[in-house]
């Protein structure tokens, strides 16, 4: 056994006292900060399921044949759609991927100017780095019981577990992105008279787009793994089928719901990668690399 | 050379410029003014020398050649100019006004409207088209839509490039995306350009092209341009005068041909024994003066020793004139040959090229 140095007890009482304090007194001022997150979770999972199903897939298959112009993409998101529809997973569908669509726009909210912020100083960049890590480790159940305790279950605390486990690629890829623009370029630009922020939007972020893009990939693949832990703390959505199927021990019916995030994530991946390779032609990096 | 005061008629006067790379440059600085070589600096402290007290006289409206290997500081040098980099000690003067003393603001506004610069990579940006590209100095500098896309469609008609317009860089071919840095610099209309390297990455076809190219539009708008080179034949072919640098310093200033027929040392005499000559030296300047005996055969006066060469194959001896038709001197075989032969120890196997 280690030896006991020194007792851990007080130590541990105090975090949990603190934790305690701060839901008694800041609990309140927590949820109203929260509660932009909650409106866009809402309205996004409002605007889904109201939108008629052929809709949704009329605008998926679209949005596939726009970022390949072949037929293949578009016909693998209608199978794909076509199976939530069929095996009556569409509203849980609908819910996941809202959960999904506002976990990604809050990370790129959040993760892209922190990402600038750190391809620009090696300083912040150090400091930063530790914390994705920890993002990243740090199992999810570990800031989920705080984050339940100050909102309580349901749709936020779910939300903000999402964006805390999704957005550090998002981060990573968007400072590497940065750091890479040919400084060829970027000395040109500044011979040229340009401020940073000129450079900034005018050169970085335009050749940055592809990495970035690699990003919010990266972001919503993450965002879809953590749908079932989310669905213990309330989100609802495919995640809930899927725990019901285990909790009863109905394996089809966690195995349906289970296929179903799979398709919801073959549809992101392949249509978010698609957008990034033509991004990648139109600036001519494809063939550069 | 004077070390005090700076004309302000030239374009471009350095004074004294130095610049040490390096987490502190002062102390090398201080090392450096007390004799130590650019080596010794290194070994000691860590820094490296880039420039060492370089001092430079540019005149406005000729081409102005740095030439040194790599690692010389000559891209470091041009750097100054515009103060990509900062030097460590020294003065800049461009157009009457001092670089280093420049607040970022100024300097901002300084390269938007006084100095235009073409880069060895093109440094072209990938995601516009090339009339973008070539608008974008404008842009930067503020000038409305209509104007700087008509701007740039005459400049990129006058390098050639008409019908590329829309096409974007990748789908150029070297030669063409320089010519695209060239017209996104003209489009500037500074009278100041700074050319780093410019036809390096070039075929020597098509360089040699561009260089013409340049020497044209030099002629005809009459720029400043300083103009940077690892290659001593190019400096010769382009430059109205060149300065030579090594390890940081400078080494000669002054015309073609005294660099040519004058090397202030053995270092530049390498570079000058593998040059062709011929090109390198203008008739006029071995020629003897004076009307003279009238002569049938004349030759302008800024013709070369190569252009005379064929002549000597009929005549004895021919005359030079000015842009007037006035013969100014004459200039004979044994004068060229003798022109030629200097500094060659060899003569046998030089002669030959």
């Amino acid at each position: 056994m280690f030896p006991e140095i020194i007792d851990t007890r007080p130590l541990r009482r105090a975090v949990d006292d603190a934790l305690n304090w701060i839901v008694r007194h800041w609990g309140g001022g927590f949820e109203a900060a929260a509660h932009p997150l909650l409106m866009l979770l809402k309205s996004i999972e409002n605007l889904l399921i109201a939108t008629p199903w052929w809709l949704i897939i009329a605008i998926l298959v679209g949005v596939a044949w726009l970022s390949t112009r072949n037929w293949k993409l578009p016909a693998v998101v209608l199978v794909a759609l076509l199976f939530l529809g069929v095996m009556d997973l569409w509203e849980d569908a609908m819910a996941t991927m809202a959960l999904m669509i506002a976990a990604t726009l809050t990370a790129i909210v959040l993760a892209i100017p922190v990402g600038v912020w750190m391809s620009r100083s090696l300083n912040v960049r150090k400091s930063i780095t530790p914390l994705l890590d920890l993002m990243q480790t740090l199992p999810s159940f570990v800031y989920l019981i705080p984050t339940v305790m100050i909102f309580g279950p349901g749709k936020i605390p779910a939300l903000i577990a999402t964006i805390i486990y999704a957005s550090p690629p998002l981060v990573r890829l968007t400072d590497l992105g940065l750091r890479s623009v040919d400084p060829a370029v970027m000395e040109a630009s500044r011979a040229f008279g340009t401020n940073p922020r000129q450079r900034l939007l005018g050169v970085q972020i335009p050749l940055a787009l592809p990495t970035i893009l690699a990003g919010v990939n990266q972001t919503t693949m993450m965002a879809l793994s953590m749908v079932v832990i989310a669905s213990m703390i309330g989100a609802g959505g495919l995640g809930y089928q899927v725990l019901q199927g285990i909790g009863r021990l109905e394996v089809s019916r966690g195995l349906f719901a289970g296929l179903g995030i799979v398709a919801l994530a073959i549809i992101f991946d392949r249509v978010t990668q698609a957008f990034g390779k033509q991004l990648q032609a139109r600036i001519g990096l494809a063939e550069a690399r | 050379m004077s070390d005090t005061t700076i004309n302000p008629e030239l374009a471009i006067a350095m004074r004294g410029v130095t610049k040490i790379f390096g987490d502190d440059p002062q102390s090398a600085l201080a090392l450096l003014r007390s004799g130590k070589s650019k080596a010794e600096v290194q070994a000691e402290t860590n820094h490296v020398v880039g420039l060492d007290n370089v001092s430079l006289d540019i005149a406005k409206g000729q081409i102005f050649v740095v030439m040194g290997l790599s690692g010389s500081g000559k891209s470091t040098l041009i750097r100054h100019v515009n103060r990509l980099i900062d030097p460590t000690a020294g003065e800049i003067v461009v157009n009457g006004a001092d670089v280093v003393k420049m607040s970022l603001d100024e300097l901002r506004t300084f390269r938007r409207t006084q100095i235009a610069m073409v880069f060895q990579k093109f440094g072209l940006l990938p995601h516009r088209s090339v009339i973008d590209n070539v608008a974008y100095g404008l842009e930067v500098r503020g000038v409305g839509k209509q104007e700087r896309l008509a701007t740039a469609a005459k400049w990129i008609e006058t390098v050639g490039l008409s019908g590329y317009e829309n096409s974007q860089p990748r789908q150029l071919s070297g030669g063409q995306q320089q010519r695209v840095g060239l017209a996104r610099a003209l489009a500037m209309d500074t009278d100041i350009i700074l050319m780093d390297e410019a036809f390096s990455a070039l075929d020597p076809l098509i360089r040699s092209g561009m260089q013409d190219q340049l020497i044209e539009l030099q002629k005809s708008l009459g720029k400043t341009i300083l103009f940077i080179t690892h290659d001593f034949d190019e400096a010769l072919k382009i430059g109205d005068r060149i300065a030579v640098l090594k390890d940081g310093a400078l080494q000669q200033e002054g015309k073609p041909e005294d660099i040519v027929l004058r090397p202030a040392n053995e270092h530049i005499e390498d570079f000058v024994r593998e040059v062709n000559k011929a090109r390198a030296i203008h008739v006029r300047s071995i020629m003897t003066r004076g009307a003279g005996e009238r002569c049938d055969i004349l030759v302008p006066q800024d013709a070369r020793c190569e252009d005379v060469l064929p002549l000597f194959a009929e005549h004895e001896w021919v005359g030079v004139q000015d842009e007037n038709g006035v013969q100014i001197g004459s200039i004979t075989a044994k004068q060229v040959i003798r022109a030629l032969a200097r500094h060659t120890p060899s003569p046998a196997g030089e002669l030959a090229a």
